[in-house]
């Protein structure tokens, strides 16, 4: 498969991971509404970052830029909600 | 061919130099999605309620042509990876369109919540939704910006399969900007 091919594929894939995220907010799921969202945004993220980011076939030292701050970012939303949430 | 071959690539400094950039900019963004998350998880039923005020559709018009965006502009680095000079400018020529096209309904947007008494001050939803947006929009601005010089440079033949690494670092801090809409469209339009 072409590059171009294949970043179509995956442009397709993103377009309809996002009617089917747009279509089950129009469901009431409660609690699930909000987990279903996420998580289909965050294959479409991993979509963009693997193929049209390249990080499909990058070298490991960049995959570490790449991933670190989101460990990051992890602490800083749990110390955070550590403290709002037990207030 | 394989969608990166790093010979072709940009050099390893410059992704690096890119991606250590996109980790500041990650946690940029990364303090106002914790203050959504703190405030939401206060105040559910005020994120609920003032959500449904956005317009669903417009939301996904603009994430469609956000997605689009990123594919012509991953299409125009593998075609200058190839040499293809022609192709890499029609293809930052439609990533501009559709930038400009994003920022044209996020015009009508916003002109539509001031109208309507919507202001960064009306509650704590709108501030959030105004400075989330505002700032993404500064940023696809910046994008737009860098993409124009580009595009420039291309036509003078600045661009090659041996060289095109500010086309490519260029790409990966749009396809951020992409990222970055990604999470905040549902955050904001799907379940406020």
């Amino acid at each position: 498969m072409t590059a171009y091919k294949r970043y179509l594929a995956v442009w397709a894939a993103l377009i309809v991971m996002t009617a089917v995220t747009v279509g089950v907010s129009y469901l009431d799921l409660g609690l699930w509404n909000a987990s279903v969202a996420l998580v289909v945004a965050s294959f479409k993220a991993l979509l963009v970052a693997l193929y049209f980011m390249h990080l499909r076939h990058e070298i490991k030292l960049v995959l570490a830029f790449a991933i670190f701050p989101l460990l990051i970012l992890g602490l800083i939303i749990a110390g955070t909600l550590s403290d709002t949430m037990y207030r | 061919m394989t969608t990166h071959d790093p010979h072709k690539g940009a050099p390893v400094e410059a992704r690096l130099g890119i991606w250590a950039f996109l980790a500041t900019e990650l946690l940029l963004f990364g303090g106002l999605f914790t203050a959504y998350l703190v405030f939401r998880l206060e105040y559910p039923e005020l994120f609920h309620r003032e959500h449904l005020r956005l317009s669903r559709v417009l939301g996904t018009l603009n994430t469609v042509l956000l997605l689009t965006s990123s594919l012509t502009m991953a299409t125009g680095i593998a075609a200058i990876r190839h040499g293809r000079q022609r192709t890499l400018q029609i293809a930052l020529a439609l990533t501009l369109a559709l930038a400009a096209g994003f920022l044209g309904i996020k015009y009508v947007e916003w002109s539509e919540d001031f109208s309507h008494g919507l202001f960064p001050s009306s509650n704590l939803f709108f501030g959030l939704y105004f400075v989330m947006t505002g700032l993404h929009g500064l940023h696809v601005i910046l994008g737009m910006t860098v993409m124009v010089w580009l595009l420039w440079r291309a036509r003078r033949g600045d661009f090659s399969a041996e060289y095109n690494t500010p086309v490519e670092v260029t790409g990966l801090y749009w396809h951020f900007v992409d990222l970055v809409w990604i999470y905040l469209f549902p955050l904001l339009y799907l379940i406020g």
